[in-house]
């Protein structure tokens, strides 16, 4: 704690300087510049909640905050202090044992995290310290020391890239635990700083930092360093995110670099990235706050009522003090306010029991058992990972049962995170599968066409125009290096093209001295210079290599997306190929368009000559850059496409289509380009081929020129047309979202910006919430170019909207984090990428498949488990506190317990606990199948529905009717002279043993109507309870017990059962307390038997009409346009 | 291999009945085909028990006398207004006289009554030590605080038995003469006054301080009466196995009552010419009148009840049954006329088809 406000203190104080200065390797950069050392927090990563000496006070204080934990406290400290009628041990000894289980949980839970802090800071690494390398603790590293990181290694801290081992002062990063993007990332050291590869030289360097203070854009880096070479005279370079190696991210293919820190610790990007995993109550728990007080509002009104009628009563001196029954002097001398306030303590200790604390005890093992089932769950194994689900929270169970929106990342949890390549086209004829030893088959087109020569160019140019490399394996003997050739690079779609060429024949075999080679289909090998490469970025969409053949013809090889590829080629033959295009990225694949020209060898210097000019560029560099390559590609001649399918996982569309069905909104968030991303959601049916989908992306947003004024105009445009269409409320959008037209909505992460952060103008609050307006009607949402931050920040949006939806957020990499941790329920899928998702879920499958059975059945099964427990607690506990209210107006007010101490602290621990604990935990009212495959089953107890008013007022007042029935059955049997035929009377002790045995009986049957699903350990639990009762009561009663002040119960059960009236009245009594629940019941069945049989009937007229789910989706799409005409 | 062939199998969840949520259960439907015959059963039975309930309660005859003062009963108001400063006054005996028109049938019980004394008044009911009623020397010396303020007399001594409950002992008495006819002497029924506590009490519960020179007197040396007696604890009554606190009165009294208006069980008449039932004639109660019931507005009262298998006059379990039983039996055609529409509407909804 003190740590987080040291940092926030630290933190808050920079912030103010603006920017910071690093000294690389702490040195001075003169002599005459004082060297003034600025405080950094230190590199130590901090997750845990309390240290040894804390966690004590802390746990207890944050243990009483809870409202039921505290309320349990009061009793006790009133039981310890005022005269009571029952004894502090009966509340204080449960809840001793529920904070202490507690605390050793959390305890227990922070122990692990302490532990993984522990594996972070104290990992070694290593320090150039005085030209020397230091071995050091990670926490150690301060700002400004120059760190060696070997291949392989995550990065300590946030790093400056000085030098790597590479000599162009290159080094490959993956950052798939930080923003799931597995693939290798290249980032550069300053030109200056290259050469220093070694500690010794490193050591030489004496340079300078500025930079902006830490922030958690994981992207944006402004710095800019100041090299002090001899001269004195800095040189002053600018830094990028380019040169920005983040902690958390790890080395590849580079066997070590030198960075100098620039940020630690709490301040690194990944630890601002990641938010605090804060406690996560469920729906059901805020009900269950809300019915505790409601029913501690019953409580201070009961003991108000009989505080009061005792005074009333009292009033008259006969019933104060009547001659047989005198005070003592004690009593009369007290204060007639205090003993007004003792009373009324006293009556609510008396009635305390109607909240039990065992509610708490039987919740929380109800969900930490229950849990169990979901990791025991067998569908959720994969084969493949060798493990199955995972559950890190239990307190989420139920929240299973009662989502409205899924967020899912799309990279590794819609897909396989794998790409493959599926077919070509060529000249607008489509290739696919692999053929003769020629190559190629063509499927369609004449077959006449068949040119051998745009075959080979372009296999060339997916062999050529790709930024892959080759990863030289050293681990592998050099048999099976020259066999299996590992590609590496920043896009794994190049990957699947590059291999898809490796089928055709076309291998590539890596660069040499600027040479790209590649082995053609007669296995010559082929050599081409590579001249320059012009990166792919977002705008351009496309990428280009420029290289010399061995014959001296210059060649640009362009790919890209089709719309950017399509207006820059003069080939008039775009129509077969775009037609082509068009039906793959229907299919769901990520499709390209490569295109070539050849360049004459005056416009290559020219070219060149630019190229390098803006390349050398220090201001603008980018924008300059941008317009030589546009320059350049222009008049290509189109040679083809491509079609690359990342594989969807297994099920993923079925999932999906059962989450709609169950009244689900699926989001997609992902960081992903907006085309692969659209076309995912194809694939997986997100959108269906009729969903009319509303863009707001840059590209819509941008044609305008004032950004906002089109935003806005958009904003209200979609809106209009969704008003439109959906007239009613949102509510009837869940049903009727198949009759309607469906309306698909894609934004990406800088308009969202725009839209959230637009500040300064009154109008943010209301794109905002235009936004939302458009979001809701929307069957499905998907969210491209996302930072972390920002799927959080959506999350957090739908989080809060009107009626506080319930969200879930899956994912499989370290960029999920902060939604899965923002979001009700966080998912984790034990991806390729590293297991920081898993870890920081609240539940962890293998697979995207398995959210239907998670959600469906066992969201559904716990939540009606819970809602059920919840309701019954309550309701058993209004039953039988009732009864001692009531018999208060007949003992004088004076706080007389009806039932014997014991009955009152084993009734909820060991007579009615174990049947309901076993019902939550084994009650199956509608079997698992059928959960999962009729999703729509899933509605029915959406917005938390078992546990509205209406069930809540239901149960208490069937609880009202049981108490009343218990008591006054009994009242008016004891008007007789005896209940034995030996004319012996009984006394209030057996009064109280009827009303309670009648009240057990009763509250464990009642429980017995409601379990649908008898396994023998229902079996066992609910008559194993009924007997132990009786033999409790014999034993407790067959003996005098020495430890006791009062033998109130000797003997009671014993003569009470030998009373015929007395059976005849509990069986009666019974009978007319179950009475309702049994009509309703019956009720219920007869009413759902014909709902049943009518619903089958509609279904068998309805099947012919339904759309079957799997379809091959173009069939569909025909027979979907045609039902829409 | 082996070894990776284990670790998949302990990875893999166990595929049992229980993990999977694949026990074998049972899953009743409380249907209307099952409810209607239970529901026919249970209204009928229910009926049935009532009624034998009813007429049994029924059969039962309950005779009680107020006796606490009122000018019309008796002549017991004198001793009741000599008594009202809350003080018994000493020994003020009246009488009550009935008569009978025909047998009552035995075994009569002879009871007592009491209306508006709180028994069960929580001060009241916890003021008593059960060790010191289980004979416990120590305990009988020491007795507990919850006794107070009847825990010390007024001598400093310990109080036994000690507590408001045991202060407040019923020490009215009475006794039964009947007079065959009319000019004839009155004959006194006897009365069992043995057999009226439960015997658990009597024998286990409550047992006397052991003898000290063979004289329960001397057990109790050191200790004071209850200040509202007249007499200590082990004078209760000249029989030597009903004094002290295994008194058969004492101990009836000690289990308090449920509700302020309660009765407890005097005496059994079951001997000599009255085994059968109280004979015809007049009857008169001798009633020595000790206990004061005016000041908490309370009254006594003499009853006498028969008693059947299921106990004393009560006909509320018989009623109860009855209600019951039509009601189950009305929901239950209630309920076939639902379910017999509902069918229909079905068959036509199946002929639809």
């Amino acid at each position: 704690m003190f740590r987080q406000s040291l940092n926030r203190f630290c933190a808050g104080e920079e912030k103010r300087v603006g920017t910071r200065t690093v000294f690389v390797g702490n040195h001075s950069v003169s002599g005459t510049e004082a060297y003034i050392a600025q405080r950094f927090c230190d590199n130590r990563i901090v997750s845990s909640k309390y240290t040894l000496w804390n966690f004590l006070p802390k746990n207890l204080f944050e243990q009483f905050r809870r409202i039921a934990n505290f309320y349990f406290l009061i009793i006790f400290l009133v039981q310890v202090t005022v005269d009571t009628p029952t004894s502090p041990v009966t509340s204080g000894l449960p809840l001793f044992f529920v904070i202490t289980v507690t605390a050793i949980k959390q305890g227990y839970e922070d122990w692990l995290r302490h532990r993984a802090d522990n594996e972070v800071n104290k990992s070694t690494v290593y320090i150039i310290e005085n030209a020397k390398r230091v071995r050091k603790e990670s926490e150690k590293i301060k700002v400004g020391d120059v760190v060696e990181v070997q291949a392989d290694e995550t990065f300590p801290c946030d790093l400056i890239l000085l030098s790597s081992c590479n000599s162009d002062g290159i080094c490959y990063v993956t950052t798939a635990s930080l923003d799931g993007e597995s693939n290798c990332k290249t980032h550069y050291a300053v030109r200056d700083t290259i050469a220093l590869s070694t500690a010794e030289s490193i050591d030489t360097l004496r340079a300078t930092i500025e930079c902006e203070q830490p922030q958690p854009d994981l992207y944006k880096f402004v710095g800019r360093i100041d090299i002090y070479s001899d001269s004195l005279e800095a040189v002053a370079r600018s830094l990028g995110p380019e040169n920005l190696l983040l902690k958390g991210a790890t080395l590849k293919n580079t066997k070590k670099i030198y960075g100098v820190a620039v940020y630690t610790g709490m301040e690194t990007k990944m630890a601002l990235n990641y938010q605090g995993k804060s406690q996560k109550r469920s729906a059901v728990e805020k009900s269950i706050n809300a019915f505790l007080i409601v029913y501690l509002f019953i409580l201070l009104t009961k003991a108000a009522v009989c505080t009061t009628l005792k005074y009333v009563w009292q009033s008259t001196p006969h019933n104060d003090e009547p001659w047989y029954n005198q005070k003592t002097q004690k009593e009369r001398e007290t204060l007639k306010a205090l003993k007004m306030f003792t009373d009324f303590l006293s009556f609510m200790v008396l009635f305390n029991f109607i909240i039990p604390v065992s509610m708490y005890v039987t919740v929380e093992m109800q969900k930490f058992l229950g849990s169990f089932f979901i990791s025991w769950d067998k569908d959720f194994y994969d084969e493949e990972i060798n493990e199955g689900a995972l559950v890190n929270t239990s307190d989420l169970n139920e929240e299973l049962g009662q989502v409205d929106y899924v967020f899912t990342d799309k990279t590794g949890t819609l897909t396989e995170n794998s790409m493959e390549f599926i077919e070509c086209c060529i000249d607008g004829h489509k290739y696919k599968g692999v053929t003769q030893e020629v190559g190629l088959s063509q499927t369609d087109g004449p077959l006449t066409y068949y040119d051998r020569n745009r075959e080979e160019l372009f296999l060339r140019a997916l062999c050529l125009c790709h930024t892959v490399e080759i990863k030289t394996n050293d681990a592998v003997d050099g048999a099976t290096e020259s066999a299996e050739l590992t590609y590496i690079s920043s896009s794994p779609d190049e990957i699947a093209l590059v291999k898809g060429a490796k089928k055709y024949g076309f291998t590539f075999l890596g660069n040499r001295n600027g040479q790209m080679r590649l082995e053609n289909q007669r296995k010559e090998i082929e050599e081409y210079e590579l001249l320059h490469t012009l990166n792919f970025d977002a705008i351009r969409r496309r990428m280009s290599v420029i290289v010399k053949t061995q014959g001296g013809d210059i060649l640009l090889f362009c790919k890209g997306a089709d719309s950017a590829v399509f207006p820059r080629v003069q080939n008039h033959e775009i129509e077969l190929t775009k037609a082509h295009v068009e039906r793959n990225a229907m299919d769901g694949y990520r499709t390209l368009c490569v295109a070539f020209k050849e360049i004459v060898p005056d416009d290559y210097e020219r070219i060149n000559r630019q190229l390098i000019e803006a390349k050398m560029a220090l201001q603008d560099r980018e924008e300059k850059m941008e317009k030589v390559f546009d320059d350049i590609e222009t008049n290509m001649n189109l040679i083809g496409a491509t079609a690359v399918e990342d594989k969807l996982q297994d099920q993923a569309a079925e999932t999906i289509e059962a989450l709609h069905a169950a009244g689900l909104k699926v989001w997609v968030l992902t960081g992903d380009k907006m085309e692969t991303a659209k076309s995912t959601c194809y694939a997986c049916r997100l959108f269906q081929t009729s969903t009319e989908l509303l863009e707001l992306t840059t590209k819509t947003v941008e044609e305008s020129e004032r950004k906002e004024d089109r935003l806005h105009e958009l904003l209200t445009e979609y809106r209009k047309k969704l008003l439109h269409e959906f007239p009613k409320s949102t509510r009837s959008l869940k049903k009727a979202w198949t009759e309607h037209q469906e309306f698909g909505l894609i934004v990406d992460g800088s308009t969202l910006s725009l839209i959230l952060n637009s500040s300064q103008d009154s109008s943010s609050n209301n794109y905002k919430s235009i936004f939302l307006q458009i979001c809701m009607k929307c069957t499905a949402v998907l969210c491209c170019r996302m930072a972390p931050l920002q799927k959080a920040q959506i999350v957090r949006m739908v989080k809060n909207l009107k009626g506080s939806p319930i969200t879930l957020s899956i994912g499989d990499g370290a960029n999920d984090v902060s939604m899965i941790l923002e979001s009700h329920v966080g998912i984790g899928i034990k991806g390729k990428e590293g297991r920081q998702a898993a870890r920081n879920s609240d539940y962890s499958v293998p697979k995207f498949k398995h959210l239907k059975k998670l959600l469906l059945a066992h969201g559904h099964l716990y939540y009606v488990r819970i809602a059920h427990l919840v309701q019954y607690f309550f309701y058993k506990n209004l039953c039988f506190i009732l009864p001692q209210f009531l018999f208060q107006f007949f003992c004088g007010f004076s706080q007389q317990p009806l039932y014997d101490a014991s009955y009152l602290t084993m009734y909820n621990i060991c007579f009615t606990s174990l049947p309901i604990l076993a019902y939550s935990l084994l009650e199956q009212h509608i079997n698992i199948d059928t959960l999962t495959s009729d999703p729509r089953l899933y509605m029915k107890i959406s917005g938390n529905a078992m546990l509205q008013l209406g069930p809540f007022l239901y149960w208490t007042f069937l609880a009202a009717f049981e108490g009343t029935v218990f008591f006054f059955g009994t009242y008016f049997l004891f008007q007789t002279t005896s209940l034995e035929e030996n004319g012996k009377v009984y006394g209030n002790w057996t009064f109280g043993t009827i009303v309670f045995t009648v009240l057990v009986f009763t509250v464990t049957l009642k429980l017995a109507l409601d379990t649908r699903f008898w396994t023998w350990i229902n079996h066992f639990v609910i008559w194993g309870s009924l007997a132990f009762y009786v033999f409790f009561s014999f034993f407790w009663g067959g003996i005098i017990w020495p430890f006791l002040k009062q033998q109130r119960m000797y003997f009671i059960f014993a003569q009470m059962l030998s009373s015929v009236s007395m059976w005849l009245a509990i069986i009666l009594l019974i009978f007319i307390s179950l009475f309702p629940e049994i009509l309703r019941i019956v009720l219920k069945n007869v009413r759902r038997r014909s709902a049943r049989r009518n619903l089958s009937c509609r279904r068998a007229s309805d099947s012919l009409s339904a759309r079957p789910s799997v379809r091959p989706l173009l069939l569909r799409t025909f027979s979907d346009e045609s039902n829409m005409l | 291999m082996t070894w990776s062939a284990t670790a998949r199998g302990a990875q893999q969840p166990d595929n049992t009945a229980f993990t999977q949520q694949r026990l074998p259960a049972w899953q009743p439907l409380l249907s209307a085909s099952i409810a209607l015959p239970l529901f026919f059963c249970a209204g009928l039975a229910f009926i049935g028990l009532g009624l034998g309930l009813y007429y049994t309660s029924n059969s039962i005859k309950e005779l009680e006398y107020d006796y606490t003062g009122s000018p019309d009963t008796g002549n017991c108001s004198a001793c009741a207004e000599a008594g009202q400063d809350g003080a018994p006054p000493p020994n003020c005996s009246c009488a009550l006289n009935f008569s009978l028109p025909e047998l009552f049938q035995g075994p009569v019980y002879f009871y007592y009554e009491l209306s508006n004394f709180y028994q069960n008044n929580r001060r009241y009911s916890v003021s008593c030590d059960n060790a010191q009623l289980s004979g416990f020397p120590s305990a009988l010396r020491q007795p507990v605080n919850d006794c107070a303020p009847y825990q010390y007399g007024a001598a400093g001594l310990p109080i036994a038995p000690c507590g408001a409950i045991a202060d407040s002992l019923f020490n009215d008495s009475f006794s039964l003469w009947h007079q065959r006819q009319p000019g004839e002497p009155y004959v006194e029924v006897p009365l069992d006054r043995t057999g009226i506590a439960w015997w658990t009490d009597n024998h286990v519960k409550f047992r006397n301080p052991p003898l000290v020179n063979g004289s329960l007197a001397l057990a109790f040396s050191g200790t004071a009466a209850p200040p509202s007696w007249p007499r200590p604890v082990y004078e209760l009554s000249p029989d030597p196995n009903n004094t002290g606190f295994v008194n058969q009165d004492f101990v009836v009294w000690m289990r308090t009552a449920a509700l302020p208006t309660f009765r407890k069980l005097y005496a059994r008449i079951r001997q000599g010419n009255y085994s059968a039932g109280l004979p015809r004639g007049d009857y008169r109660v001798h009633i020595t009148y000790n206990y004061p019931v005016r000041a908490f507005h309370g009254r006594k009262l003499v009853v006498f009840s028969s008693i059947s298998w299921m106990g004393g006059k009560n006909p509320f379990l018989g009623i109860a049954y009855l209600v019951v039983g039509s009601l189950c039996i009305l929901t239950g055609f209630v309920m076939l006329v639902v379910y017999i529409r509902y069918q229909d509407q079905d068959d036509e909804d199946d002929s639809d088809d």
